[in-house]
């Protein structure tokens, strides 16, 4: 296979563009896909401070290598989940990355800021881990991006995310869920804008660009996603895709262009207040966060079972 | 016994397969999707039309990640 730019030898095909690429053309597509989806969905402004949420994996660590690579100033933050080994692992891939690159990263730790870890916080609230994860992700990097004077924050969201999300969400036809699934969320009612920047690229684009960029990530997966609904998701588009390239992009793609508006007026626009423990924007009195931690923290100590 | 050693994740382990193969030809044997994972030689990565010698050693690495 030989590069469609510069028919050098080729090191990774993307067939649903139907092109090869080396090592050298292949960074350079992705921060063309990266500035097309900057661009189309004016996601950022070059004067944007910018936070990224910051995992350790491919996603995260790629597209704040892409951002800064495009000229942005953006900091990163990484929350320690106390997933075991797991969160200590990933943690340090985060934080090589940072000191290579001489790039701030910030940490918020949950066990010792929060007093409970996922796994705890998933036992006492009855829910699945990954749903527990998410609610604390959502809650601490929005937190730290609007107590920061951040501009944006920045997820490392790619294409067989939101192509697996939209399924998901398509097969319940759960029509707010499919109102709030745009690659920007402006910033309102207390929240930061949120933007998507990878949407255009696929998930093993991005492990590709930190293999030849030489990006140390965290390979293995997190050992609570087992079984996870989206992980069944991706297998099932990625079975069509390989049959079909470029089935998980047209997807998603013409969703947003041809039904993701209509969608979105039937989001559920509910006058947002303030949480009574933490002042994060709430519906109810006690924010989602603030209820997992009622209920977590009592386990961690011993006290309520 | 010969062959090339490769090496996969989720459970981590290492098997020997017989070479030469095409990396395509090798994900179809071990039945994993081309869309999941890269295919890494002697660590370099390497695309679907490529030749995989006995003496390589190769990682196939996933790349799908969970999480909601």
């Amino acid at each position: 296979m030989k590069c469609v730019v510069c028919r050098g030898a080729a090191v990774i095909d993307v067939r649903r563009h139907n092109a090869n690429f080396c090592g050298e053309h292949f960074v350079r597509h992705c921060g063309e896909q990266v500035r097309r989806a900057v661009e189309d969905f004016d996601m950022l402004q070059p004067e944007d401070r910018v936070l990224v949420a910051v995992s350790g994996g491919k996603d995260s660590l790629a597209v704040w290598d892409l951002l800064v690579e495009l000229g942005y100033q953006a900091d990163g933050l990484y929350i320690g989940l106390g997933i075991g080994e797991y969160s200590e692992t990933s943690g340090g891939h985060a934080r090589r990355f940072a000191e290579s690159r001489g790039l701030t990263l910030l940490e918020v730790d949950l066990p010792g800021e929060y007093g409970f870890d996922v796994p705890t916080g998933a036992k006492a609230a009855r829910r699945v881990p990954c749903s527990a994860c998410g609610l604390s992700k959502r809650h601490l990097f929005d937190k730290a991006a609007v107590d920061g004077g951040y501009d944006v924050l920045v997820t490392g969201h790619n294409l067989d995310d939101e192509a697996a999300v939209l399924f998901g969400n398509t097969l319940r036809w759960d029509t707010d869920y499919l109102g709030r699934q745009y690659p920007v969320l402006p910033a309102r009612n207390g929240f930061p804008k949120k933007v998507k920047p990878l949407v255009r690229l696929s998930e093993r684009d991005m492990a590709a660009y930190c293999l030849i960029r030489g990006i140390d990530y965290l390979v293995d997966e997190c050992p609570m996603a087992a079984g996870n609904r989206h992980l069944i998701y991706k297998d099932l588009l990625n079975d069509l895709e390989v049959r079909s390239p470029g089935a998980k992009a047209d997807f998603y793609f013409s969703y947003l262009r041809n039904a993701a508006d209509r969608f979105r007026e039937d989001r559920d626009e509910s006058v947002v207040g303030e949480c009574s423990r933490c002042g994060s924007p709430s519906q109810g009195e006690v924010c989602a966060f603030c209820r997992l931690q009622e209920r977590a923290v009592p386990v961690t100590f011993g006290g309520r079972t | 016994m010969g062959g090339m050693l490769v090496r996969l994740r989720n459970p981590s382990r290492e098997v020997e397969m017989p070479g030469p193969a095409l990396v395509s030809v090798l994900l179809e044997r071990l039945g994993i999707n081309r869309e999941s994972v890269l295919v890494v030689r002697n660590g370099e990565l390497v695309p679907g039309d490529q030749r995989l010698e006995d003496t390589d050693e190769v990682e196939v690495r996933p790349v799908i990640s969970g999480g909601a």
